[in-house]
């Protein structure tokens, strides 16, 4: 469900999303190179023209392999081929490393025969589309002379033009050859040049320079060679590989100095593309892609469906980057903001009349206990259970997602005896229950980290729904934080937004994802850097961004292997994240 | 333009499909087979295993009784019909070394791996991933994974370092990838390879000849994993391959109707309707030799099962549902676990309702039903519940209770992989490691 984040809202405000192969247009743009790049190709059948491929393969040190993750291999494609050519297929999920983003898990992650089977499917069917009667004109403009038999230098040229964009990086001549060679005996077998050409394309399409974002050093080993520091800056900011701008700019060997690196990310910066980097890594920060996946009882709550559970994270990713990036509002003040956007459907729950169809700015009542981050119904629908909300699952979304501070799982031997039941006279409210439940030391020890911070939200429901009581019973949602008492979640998002510990979360989260690496593995003091910089740039996220894409150790190869032991967080499903009460 | 036209995008669709008729075009589909003349080959022998969820509730599963006359507990009623064909294993434990016990995560990917794991991953290649390295290479799917709750994550099967084989999840899916494109019906008699097929191995072979130059500038970390892919290409390299090969005519395959489209979820109606299908499936999956060993997952570990308007699932209820003081268990749970027992119990009748040679796909068969953990609400990981359906061709007696009084679980992997033909002495680490087969059962 991930991957269909990016064809949301696509016409939002009545902005344009360019692609990446030119200022003007996109899809179209390279289509109009590769007729340029390929003319004479249909009727002289020689050696492929010079100067499409790279000198020599790459030749540096493999420092890091992240996988695609689902909404990049969309994105991708989209880009190159535009948004008519169908990726139809099941993804393999890529795993969270432990409570972690799933950027890191792309660090880790193996790729399973199921999962190969699925690339397998999905490569051939845009192979197919790509050189069908429709489209082949856009992207092989050069026919064969005889479309029965090979036609070496036309498939050369496509090659050596779509393969750069596949793989982010010239392929090298050695390359081009083998594709080459590769699709002259498929269109022998078949005795057809188009089916050989496309079974040739979907050999780059499952290979692992395409499936892996491979990132290769310098001869040296102290940085990252331009075409994977070109990787790193435009799969930060776009979440897509590198546009033509992009990869020239790599090639002179513009992105090895400050300057030439300054213009590339502030072109990224200001491209409104950035929009689709800031979902991406929020989709990824906030467990949004869970958010896609949830299902609500029906009995207990109506107004759930599976449309609302692609309507709650959208929301979520609409108020995020209109404050961040169309506002340029500072990140603490996402926890008191106002400023949300409605449909009809999640109207229902929020309980506001919604005149007309489609995404609306709204903009909450300035007295509402519903502010922010915490108060939308995303937060609060994914950090519950089916048949009802859970203080303790909110409250450690809360420590440990938007302030990175681990709560530790309860044991195993753990004893609920005090939390049974529902709705005894003594145990109508969530607070009650659990109050009962952390008269056991042995859990107080956690709940008294998580359960202040979820109890005050407990005015929403498992849905994020508004009520005043429970079973009957009226609600407390007093709580305390950094030893301040407040009420609510209003009250919550107040002293969140004037707590250093979010924008110090933020800052290590962006750089977690930046690299593909956990916390520990970051290099030595750049999280506090960064956070100085974030600090005396007014929290604004393109100045996070922006300090991200300038450092070099955004571009420093690990320093070591990676210990044999480390291994992506696949649980089971259910296992430990649903273990709290 | 910077977008397609809404009609640029509707032709596209539109030729997208026309495109997908050039496909081979199946014939298999309105062949209803019949026409086998392998009487009296030897069938196959097949592996699989069956999980459930959570356990089950003390006293009311473990038969008292050992042997051939085992007692039938309440939780043991839906196998009563197939007692004679089901053995029950109880005592063997996953043991932990003090490593912490993660909440349904230890039991069973200790009992799959033979390791304890410190995360949430499998450390280790699971065992049915063995057997299939062994038996799994002459048939187009090396394995078969499925969960009749939807989630493509759960799944015990995987061949470690952070490798999982997704589950199929829904019906319709499991249907297009067994009997939709790349199906060759085996009793239809007519058989010619088709050139795409031909052309498409080949260029699988060539780019598995390509890895050199990437492996030779990884790290150890990403050569692993890049072994992991190139095993995974080579997996659809020989599905290839036997596509392109005449295969023999089957009996007992009979090709099934698509499936009607259901709700998938968590819903425990869903769940029982969910599963009888896939089993459906699976079962004709296995009569027409598109795979020997598969992996079948009736609910989660820590199961999200819930029944239509309750507050609180399944897992929720093991913890929070009070032993009711006159029936000495939890009557809320317990009706989860005998909704489980009844899908184990379905799905061996079914393997029993198929003639298949000389006796039924049941007899040719060996499948492992087995939980993550013992009693849900305690997270007990000693006594792992495993009930083991089939004679294996013979190879193993059935009917059973064992009592493994204790000893390590990868007593049970072990025995497994050692029926299935896997040349293994001893398997397990720490206190799990252990060379001791179950020689009880064998025949």
């Amino acid at each position: 469900m991930i991957g269909h984040l990016h064809e949301r809202g696509e016409r939002r405000r009545g902005k344009t999303r360019l692609g990446p192969w030119s200022r003007r247009a996109s899809g179209g743009a390279l289509a109009v190179a590769l007729a340029a790049s390929l003319l004479g190709c249909a009727t002289t059948e020689k050696a492929a023209p010079a100067g499409l491929a790279a000198a020599a393969a790459p030749s540096g040190r493999v420092v890091g392999m992240r996988r695609l993750t689902e909404s990049q291999y969309r994105q991708t494609i989209a880009d190159i081929f535009g948004r008519d050519i169908k990726v139809a297929g099941r993804f393999e999920k890529v795993a969270r490393s432990d409570r972690g983003l799933i950027a890191t898990g792309t660090s880790d992650s193996a790729i399973s025969p199921a999962g190969f089977e699925q690339y397998d499917l999905m490569a051939r069917s845009i192979a197919l589309q790509v050189t069908d009667k429709r489209h082949r004109a856009t992207f092989v403009p050069c026919a064969p002379a005889d479309a029965r038999l090979p036609a070496p230098a036309c498939a050369g040229a496509f090659y050596s033009e779509v393969g750069r964009y596949l793989v982010r990086r010239p392929l090298s001549p050695g390359e081009v050859d083998f594709y080459v060679r590769t699709a002259g005996a498929a269109t022998a077998t078949t005795g057809d040049f188009y089916a050989g050409l496309s079974l040739g394309l979907a050999a780059i399409l499952v290979s692992p320079e395409f499936l892996y974002r491979v990132e290769r050093a310098t001869a040296d080993g102290q940085t990252l060679d331009g075409y994977s520091k070109a990787s790193r800056l435009s799969f930060l900011m776009w979440n897509t590989g590198p546009d033509k701008d992009l990869l020239s700019a790599a090639s002179r060997g513009d992105l090895d100095a400050a300057k030439g690196l300054r213009a590339q990310a502030d072109r990224l910066l200001a491209s409104p593309r950035l929009e689709q980097g800031a979902r991406a890594f929020f989709t990824d920060f906030l467990n949004l892609d869970r958010a896609y996946e949830l299902t609500k009882d029906p009995v207990v709550y109506g107004a759930f469906n599976p449309q609302v559970a692609e309507d709650l994270p959208e929301q979520a990713l609409r108020t995020v980057v209109d404050h961040l990036i169309v506002r340029d509002a500072p990140y603490p003040e996402i926890f008191t903001t106002r400023q949300t956007f409605m449909n009809r459907r999640l109207g229902v729950i929020y309980d506001v009349p919604v005149a007309q169809t489609g995404w609306q700015p709204y903009a909450l009542p300035a007295n509402d206990d519903r502010a922010g981050l915490l108060g939308l119904g995303a937060f609060l629908a994914l950090n519950s259970h089916e048949g009802r909300s859970s203080p303790t699952l909110r409250g450690r979304a809360i420590r440990e997602v938007l302030m990175c501070q681990p709560v530790p799982d309860p044991p195993a031997n753990v004893d609920f005896s005090g939390f049974n039941g529902a709705s005894t006279a003594e145990r109508r409210t969530a607070r009650q229950r659990l109050t009962q439940h952390v008269s056991n030391p042995v859990c107080a020890a956690c709940h008294k980290v998580t359960d202040p911070l979820g109890l005050p939200l407990e005015n929403f429901d498992g849905i994020g729904a508004y009520r005043s009581a429970e079973n009957g019973a009226a609600i407390d949602a007093h709580g305390s934080f950094e030893n301040k008492d407040f009420t609510g979640a209003a009250g919550l998002g107040q002293l969140l937004s004037q707590s250093p510990a979010p924008s110090r979360c933020l800052t290590q989260r962006v750089a977690e994802y930046a690299v593909g690496r956990t916390r520990t593995r970051l290099p030595k003091g750049w999280v506090d850097a960064l956070f100085k910089d974030f600090q005396a740039g007014g929290y604004r996220f393109r100045v996070l961004m922006q300090r991200v894409a300038l450092s070099p150790e955004f571009y420093a190869p690990p320093t070591s292997e990676l210990p044999a032991a480390k291994v992506a967080e696949l649980r089971p499903a259910g296992a430990k994240a649903k273990e709290v009460q | 333009m910077p977008f397609p036209s809404r009609r640029k995008i509707l032709r596209g669709f539109l030729n997208g499909a026309a495109v997908s008729v050039s496909l081979p075009l199946l014939d298999c589909f309105l062949n209803d087979g019949g026409t086998a003349l392998a009487a009296g080959a030897p069938m196959p022998l097949r592996f699989g295993t069956w999980f459930w969820g959570l356990g089950v509730t003390p006293g009311r599963w473990k038969p008292t009784v050992l042997g051939r006359n085992y007692d039938i507990g309440p939780e043991l009623k839906a196998i009563e019909p197939w007692k004679d064909q089901v053995s029950i294993l109880s005592g063997y434990d996953v043991k932990l070394d003090g490593k912490p016990n993660i909440p349904h995560g230890s039991g069973g990917i200790g009992f799959r791996t033979g390791v304890a794991p410190t995360g949430g991953v499998l450390p280790a290649p699971s065992f049915d991933v063995l057997i299939s390295d062994q038996v799994g290479s002459s048939t187009r799917f090396r394995s078969l994974e499925i969960s009749a709750t939807g989630d493509q994550s759960n799944s015990l099967s995987g061949r470690g370092n952070g490798s999982l084989n997704p589950a199929e999840g829904s019906p319709a899916g499991l249907y297009t990838r067994l009997f939709g494109p790349g199906f060759t019906d085996p009793n239809s008699g007519e058989f010619k390879p088709d050139p795409m097929v031909m052309a498409r191995k080949s260029v699988l072979s060539a780019v598995s000849e390509q890895r050199k130059d990437l492996e030779n500038s990884v790290g150890a970390e990403d050569r692993r994993r890049l072994d992991q892919y190139y095993t995974a290409l080579r997996q659809t390299e020989q599905q290839l391959a036997i596509q392109l090969e005449k295969p023999q005519p089957l009996v007992a395959c009979k090709i099934p109707d698509a499936p009607p489209m259901g709700e998938v979820g968590n819903q425990i109606e869903h769940v029982v309707v969910n599963h009888k299908v896939m089993a459906q499936l699976l079962v004709m999956a296995l009569a027409c030799n598109q795979t020997r060993v598969f992996n079948m997952s009736f609910n989660q570990p820590a199961s999200s099962l819930t029944r239509l308007g309750s507050t609180i699932s399944h897992h929720q209820l093991t913890h929070e549902e009070q032993i009711d003081p006159k029936l000495g268990y939890q009557p809320e749970s317990t009706f989860f676990v005998e909704r489980c027992m009844e899908g184990f119990g379905y799905f061996v009748g079914l393997l029993a309702s198929l003639k298949e040679g000389d006796g039924t796909l049941l007899d040719h068969c060996m499948v492992l039903a087995h939980s993550e953990c013992n009693f849900a609400k305690e997270h007990t990981v000693e006594g792992i519940p495993v009930m083991l359906a089939g004679r294996a061709g013979g190879r193993i007696k059935t009917g059973l209770h064992i009592d493994g009084g204790g000893t390590p679980a990868t007593r049970v992997g072990l025995t497994m992989q050692q029926i299935m033909g896997v040349t293994v002495d001893r398997w397990g680490t720490g206190s799990m490691d252990t060379n001791k087969t179950i020689s009880e059962i064998l025949a």
